[in-house]
């Protein structure tokens, strides 16, 4: 006896989805819920945008939106420039390319919130940086030192996201790049490309899809994450993430309907940047599907 | 000469800020402008040995270690049908899947908190495990999509023609060949779970400690010597994990994604 072909897929995915709908679905539907006035413990009141009208008009969370995305757009963008050049330098080497290689994967498992302590140490005013330069004679107190934790920019922020994320870009690019592109490069050689014709059309054309679609992952944690804004950034203007966790707890609970629209307008960026890399990733590497 | 500037340069990004942190660890006073510690200290070392940690380390221990074995059994079903068959919304779901895995669970806590509150569950480590499993099961569907796309169907219909039935094909045959893929993706899902921490505090209620919260109190009151060593103990098992499975983790199969999170 042979069960149906669609209820066996039906089976097969049922455990992970219903993990999804009602989890995860249930969570944003309830945030959903909350952000348009629905209080599940309060009696029912009327509903309504006004916690969307806020987001855009509220001078504290339009400042909040900004430094969010200006701290995701930089980190994303410091993170692909430098992974791609560490790929590619790690590839240029000869025979150390296996330890480095390795040293690449290095930062790839610590934890976040490790990183950020580690900055703190590292480019607080009175860290380790600050002291080296203090030792040098460049700075003779903490305050002189340029202020990189805590400060308006968010450059603690970036600097421990890129210290984190270009080496897993890095990382992705030379898994693409190892994938018998040596040879085609040779193929392009002895047709007579020059140095820049076969970076041009033989490595940046294998380059280009790999650090994208890592970007785009980079992109998505960057919106989103908690830990590093809270210990590396300012309390005011602070990341979405922090707001909405800040507007949470707040004892007054007219301030539940903000934090679920803060929370909502991550998922929905989140959301954008998961079918940016699903067209990207599909299209380079479309699945050989077997049973069909 | 010139050549060497590029790997200098990463090597000393790459390990440069851990040298703070590993000499933190270990100093007993340490303050500005000396270079390096003015007093070596086995306190924070020591702290492994103090009770809060070591129930903060069972803790942390008991709820990844759920969190991997659920969202590996949860996970693998989902795996094969996307990995394997054609059928309509398969897109749909790819979306579905990949949705929770990269969204914030900050995002969509907040809204769940209300129904673990109405169950009973707020507060609790199984709410913790609950709320974990939002990114981790659909990584490892993910993860394992990737790995039955590329199982050859061809040894399954052999083994079915020699007379195996669905459960032998399934252990005898899938399972073993796609067994790397499954211990790389519990793994991962290990670690994003070993190194959660907004999800611990608001589920948990500050009342479930890993070692995460001990390692944010510990910052919050300025006791860096206590937060570097905790810090180490955070950092280590998974730096291990990944050695052991670093010969799995070639970059190009989406295992990569759970990075992003860690």
């Amino acid at each position: 006896m042979r069960v149906p072909r669609g209820v066996r897929i039906g089976l097969l995915l049922a455990p992970a989805l219903t993990v999804v709908v009602v989890l995860f679905g249930g969570g944003l539907a309830q945030a959903l819920a909350q952000s348009l006035g629905y209080q599940p413990f309060l009696a029912p009141r009327p509903l309504g945008l006004d916690a969307y009208r806020q987001l855009w008009t509220d001078p504290a969370v339009r400042a909040s939106i900004g430094v969010t995305l200006r701290i995701a757009v930089v980190s994303t963008a410091v993170a692909a420039a430098l992974g791609v050049a560490a790929a590619l330098t790690v590839r240029s080497l000869g025979r150390p390319r296996r330890v480095f290689g390795a040293l690449l994967q290095v930062t790839l498992p610590v934890p976040h919130l490790v990183a950020a302590l580690a900055m703190l140490l590292l480019l607080a005013q009175s860290g380790t940086l600050s002291r080296g330069s203090n030792a040098l004679g460049l700075t003779g107190d903490p305050a002189a030192f340029p202020t990189l934790t805590q400060d308006a920019f968010g450059w603690g922020i970036i600097i421990s996201y890129v210290w984190k994320e270009a080496p897993f870009v890095g990382v992705v690019v030379l898994a693409a790049l190892s994938t018998g592109v040596a040879e085609l490069e040779d193929a392009a050689r002895a047709l007579g490309a020059g140095p820049w014709q076969r970076f041009r059309h033989v490595v940046l054309p294998v380059i280009t899809p790999a650090a994208g679609a890592s970007s785009l992952l980079v992109l998505a944690f960057t919106v989103g994450s908690y830990e590093v804004p809270f210990l590396l950034g300012r309390p005011f203007p602070a990341t979405l993430p922090v707001v909405a966790y800040q507007q949470f707890r707040d004892p007054d609970l007219t301030a539940r309907p903000l934090a679920a629209a803060i929370s909502v307008l991550i998922a929905v960026l989140v959301g954008l940047c998961a079918l940016a890399y699903l067209a990207l990733t599909e299209r380079r590497h479309p699945t050989r599907l077997v049973r069909r | 000469m010139r050549r060497a500037i590029g790997p200098t340069a990463l090597a000393v990004g790459l390990l440069l800020p851990v040298l703070p942190l590993l000499a933190w660890a270990v100093s007993g006073q340490w303050r500005y402008p000396a270079l390096v510690p003015e007093r070596l200290t086995g306190r924070g070392l020591g702290l492994i040995a103090d009770r809060d940690v070591l129930e903060a380390l069972a803790t942390s221990l008991v709820i990844a270690t759920a969190v991997a074995v659920l969202a590996a059994a949860l996970g693998l079903g989902a795996g094969r049908a996307v990995g394997m068959y054609s059928f309509p919304g398969r897109g749909v779901v790819q979306f579905l899947l990949l949705a929770p895995a990269l969204v914030p669970t900050i995002a969509v806590a907040l809204g769940i908190q209300v129904f673990l509150i109405r169950y009973g569950l707020a507060d609790s480590v199984a709410g913790v495990v609950l709320v974990q499993l939002i990114p981790t099961v659909p990584y490892v569907s993910l993860v394992m999509g990737a790995a039955f796309a590329n199982l050859d169907p061809d040894v399954e219909d052999q083994a079915r023609m020699l007379g195996a039935g669905p459960v032998r094909r399934a252990v005898l045959v899938a399972l073993p060949a796609v067994r790397p893929a499954l211990v790389v993706s519990a793994f991962l899902a290990f670690l994003i779970s070993w190194s959660e921490y907004i999800l611990t505090l608001l589920v948990g209620g500050g009342t479930v400690r890993t070692l995460p919260l001990l390692l944010f109190a510990a910052i919050g009151s300025a006791d860096y010597t206590a937060a570097a060593a905790l810090a180490l103990v955070i950092a280590v098992p998974p730096l291990v994990l990944i050695g052991v499975t670093s010969r799995f983790l070639t970059g190009a199969t989406p295992a990569t994604v759970g990075f992003g999170r860690l």
